[in-house]
C-alpha cells in the first residue's frame, strides 16, 4: 500500500507540471499582448515597453516559464498586473471563502444525494424513485447560475427569509482568525454571528450543490441496485435480517465505494462551479475574483488560480483513491492495476 | 428477425491470428449488419421512450425556429434588436409574453433568436471536440506505447482543470465572441471523447476482423477508419448528444459572465447576465432565458437517455 501511495504521489508531479504548461501556453502564447489592456489604449509605446520589461514579458517564452516554475516552487506566483500585490496573497486571502462554500456544498450534495439515491434504489420504479430521478434530471439540466438566481428571487426577493449576497452582515464580520467564518465564530462562541454566517451560506450552498447532488444521486442509485442483486444480500435476507439493516449495513456500504470516487470528482467540478455561484451571490472568494481578473486580462492571477484549483482537484482525487484502496479489500494495487 | 447489438454484429467467429490472406478477405467480406441497424436502434430507443420522443420534437421545433428566424426575421412580431425605451422593463403581458428588457426589446423574440446561437455553439463545439477527440483517442488506443502515453497524459492534465475554468482561461486569452466560445468549449471537452474512444479501441483492436484487416495489408488509417471507428460510433453518439447539452450550459455560463456574444446579439446566458441588475424589479429578465436554457439542456439529456437505451443491449426490449 505504501508503495502505491508513493507511486500515486509521484504521478501528481507531472500532471501539475503539465497543468502549468497548458495554462502558460494559453496566457502567454494564445493571449495577445496584455500591455495595451492593462495600461489603456492611450499609453505611449515607451510606457508599454517599460511595463513589459518590468514584468519579464520580453524574455524568451522558455525563460519566462522557467522563472514561473522556480518562483512557484518558492510559493511566489507573481504579482497582479493591476494591484501589484502578490498573487499568492490575493488568492489565499480569498481562499477560505471559496473552500468554506465548496466544503458545505459537497457535504450537502453527498448527504442528500446518497439519501435520495438509496431511497430511489430501495423503492425502484415507485413514486419515490421517479421523484428522485426527476430531481436528478433537473439538477443536471439547470444552469448553476440560474438555480442561484431563482433561489435569490424566491427566498430573498419574495419571502425575505434569507440574505442574497455576501458571507456575513457587515457589523458581524469576524476579524482575524482562520478566514473560515463558521470555525471563527464557533471558536469565539459568537452565536449571533454564527447564525448570520449560516444564513448567508444556505442559498449559495444549495445552488452550488444541485448539480453534484444530481450526479451523486444517480450514481448511488445505480451502484446500490447492483449491490442489491448480489448473492450476499440474498444471504443476509435469508438469515432473517431486518430489511433496513440489509439495505444500510450491507447494500449501501458496498454501493458507497464507487460513489466515493464520484464525490471526489465532483469536488473539482464544484470548484469550477464556484466561479459562477460566487458571481451570482457576490461571494468574496477566488471564483468571483478570478472572473473579475479574466475580464481585465490579469493573467498572473488566472495562472495562479488554475494551478491552485488543479492542485486541490488532483490531491482530493489522490486521497479518494487511497481511501478507496483501504475500503475495498478486493483491490490489490499491483503494477497492472496502478496503470 | 431479432437484431444483434452493433458490437456483436461485427464480432466474427474465432480465428487463428495467423490467417491466410484469402481467409482474411473472406472474414472482412462476410455479411455484416448494415449501419442502418444502428440508426434503427437509436430511433427505437427514442421512439419507445415518450419523454425522449417529446424532447426530440422540441429540439426539431427549436431548430426550425432558429433556421426560420435566421432566414426570415420578419416572421417575428417584434424586432429582437430594435430598442424602444418607452416600453422598457414591461412585465409579461399578452402583447409581450415574456416581458421586455431594459432597452424595451421583446424578450420572447430575443429568446427565439437566441436559439440560433445556443444551438450553433452546442453543435459546433461538440463537432470540434468530437473530431479531435476521436482522432486522438483512436490513434492513442491503436498505436499504444509512447504515443498512447503522451496523448493520454496530456488529456489527464487537461482533465485536472475544471472544464469551465479552462474554458474561461481560454476565453480570457482569445477574447470575447461566439466563435471563440465555440473553440474554448470544444477544446475543453476533447479529453472525454479521447478517453472513451481509446478504451473502446483498446478492446476492438484485438478482434479477429481487425487482425484480418491487418493481415491483408490494410494501412493503420484505413483500419481505424473502416473497421474500428464504425464500432466506436454508438458510444460516441451517446456521449455527443449529452455533450451538446453540456456545451449549451458552458456557453450560457460564458455568456452569463460577459465573455460570450457582443451586444446587440441575443444569447440566453448573456440575456440572463445582463438582467442581474434588475433581479428584484424585473425577474422575468432572468426567468425566461434560464427556462429556455434548462428546457433545451433537459431535452438533449432525455434524447441522450433514449439513444443510450436504444444502443444498450441490456436495456433494449426485444
Amino acid at each position: 500500500m505504501l508503495k502505491y501511495i508513493i507511486k500515486r504521489l509521484l504521478m501528481v508531479i507531472p500532471v501539475l507540471l503539465g497543468v502549468t504548461i497548458i495554462i502558460f501556453l494559453i496566457t502567454r502564447i494564445l493571449a495577445p499582448d496584455p500591455a495595451p489592456v492593462v495600461l489603456g489604449e492611450h499609453a505611449t509605446p515607451a510606457a508599454m515597453a517599460a511595463w513589459r520589461a518590468d514584468h519579464g514579458l520580453n524574455d524568451p517564452i522558455w525563460l519566462q516559464y522557467g522563472h514561473f516554475i522556480i518562483n512557484a516552487l518558492h510559493g511566489d506566483l507573481g504579482t497582479s498586473y493591476y494591484t501589484n500585490a502578490p498573487v499568492t496573497q490575493e488568492i489565499f486571502s480569498r481562499f477560505p471563502a471559496t473552500a468554506e462554500l465548496a466544503i458545505c456544498a459537497i457535504v450537502v450534495a453527498s448527504l442528500i444525494g446518497v439519501g435520495l439515491g438509496r431511497l430511489s434504489a430501495v423503492r425502484k420504479n415507485k413514486l419515490a424513485d421517479h421523484a428522485s430521478m426527476f430531481v436528478a434530471l433537473i439538477g443536471v439540466s439547470m444552469p448553476i447560475f440560474w438555480s442561484g438566481i431563482l433561489l435569490i428571487i424566491l427566498f430573498a426577493g419574495i419571502l425575505h427569509w434569507l440574505p442574497s449576497n455576501g458571507r456575513v452582515s457587515p457589523m458581524l464580520q469576524p476579524t482575524g482568525g482562520t478566514g473560515f467564518y463558521i470555525l471563527d465564530t464557533l471558536m469565539r462562541g459568537d452565536w449571533t454571528a454564527l447564525r448570520d454566517v449560516l444564513l448567508h451560506l444556505i442559498l449559495p450552498t444549495l445552488a452550488l450543490s444541485l448539480y453534484s447532488l444530481a450526479i451523486i444521486t444517480r450514481m448511488t442509485r445505480s451502484s446500490m441496485l447492483d449491490s442489491l442483486n448480489e448473492d450476499f444480500i440474498r444471504t443476509a435476507r435469508a438469515k432473517g435480517l431486518r430489511r433496513r439493516t440489509v439495505n444500510n449495513r450491507h447494500a449501501l456500504r458496498t454501493a458507497m465505494l464507487p460513489v466515493t470516487t464520484v464525490i471526489g470528482l465532483q469536488f473539482g467540478s464544484l470548484l469550477g462551479g464556484a466561479l459562477l455561484t460566487e458571481t451570482v451571490f457576490s461571494w468574496p472568494g477566488i471564483g468571483k475574483y478570478t472572473v473579475d481578473c479574466v475580464l481585465k486580462s490579469d493573467f498572473p492571477v488566472i495562472q495562479g488560480v488554475v494551478l491552485l484549483i488543479a492542485t486541490i482537484f488532483v490531491i482530493v482525487n489522490l486521497v479518494v483513491d487511497i481511501i478507496y484502496a483501504f475500503l475495498d479489500p478486493r483491490i490489490k494495487y499491483g503494477t497492472k492495476a496502478d496503470d | 428477425m431479432a437484431k444483434k447489438p452493433i458490437s456483436q454484429n461485427l464480432k466474427l467467429a474465432s480465428i487463428d491470428i495467423s490467417l491466410m490472406d484469402d481467409q482474411a478477405v473472406a472474414l472482412l467480406e462476410a455479411p455484416q449488419d448494415k449501419p442502418e441497424s444502428m440508426w434503427r436502434d437509436i430511433w427505437e430507443g427514442i421512439y419507445s421512450n415518450k419523454t425522449s420522443l417529446i424532447s426530440l420534437a422540441f429540439i426539431v421545433l427549436l431548430g426550425l425556429v432558429a433556421i426560420g428566424t435566421k432566414i426570415a426575421p420578419g416572421v417575428l412580431p417584434y424586432d429582437p434588436f430594435q430598442q424602444n425605451l418607452s416600453i422598457a422593463l414591461q412585465a409579461p403581458s399578452l402583447a409581450h409574453w415574456c416581458g421586455t428588457d431594459q432597452q424595451g426589446r421583446d424578450i420572447f423574440c430575443r429568446i427565439l433568436v437566441g436559439a440560433q446561437i445556443s444551438l450553433t455553439v452546442g453543435f459546433s463545439a461538440v463537432a470540434i471536440s468530437l473530431v479531435i477527440g476521436v482522432i486522438l483517442g483512436a490513434v492513442s488506443g491503436y498505436r499504444g506505447g509512447a504515443t498512447d502515453t503522451i496523448i493520454m497524459r496530456v488529456m489527464d492534465m487537461m482533465l485536472a482543470i475544471p472544464s469551465i475554468l479552462l474554458a474561461i482561461a481560454i476565453m480570457a486569452a482569445l477574447g470575447k465572441g461566439v466563435e471563440k466560445a465555440v473553440i474554448a468549449i470544444g477544446l475543453v471537452s476533447i479529453p472525454e471523447y479521447a478517453r472513451i474512444v481509446r478504451s473502446e479501441v483498446l478492446a476492438i483492436k484485438e478482434s479477429d476482423y481487425v487482425a484480418a484487416a491487418r493481415v491483408i495489408g490494410n494501412s493503420t488509417p484505413a483500419i481505424i477508419m473502416r473497421h474500428i471507428l464504425p464500432n466506436v460510433l454508438p458510444s460516441i453518439i451517446v456521449r455527443a448528444t449529452l455533450g451538446i447539452s453540456m456545451a449549451i450550459l458552458d456557453a450560457a455560463a460564458l455568456g452569463f459572465l460577459g465573455l460570450g456574444v457582443q451586444p446587440p446579439l441575443a444569447e440566453w446566458g448573456d440575456m440572463l447576465g445582463r438582467g442581474r441588475s434588475e433581479i428584484f424589479r424585473a425577474p422575468w429578465l432572468m426567468l425566461y432565458p434560464g427556462l429556455a436554457i434548462m428546457l433545451t439542456v433537459l431535452a438533449f439529456n432525455l434524447i441522450g437517455n433514449g439513444i443510450r437505451d436504444g444502443l444498450d443491449p441490456k436495456t433494449r426490449k426485444r
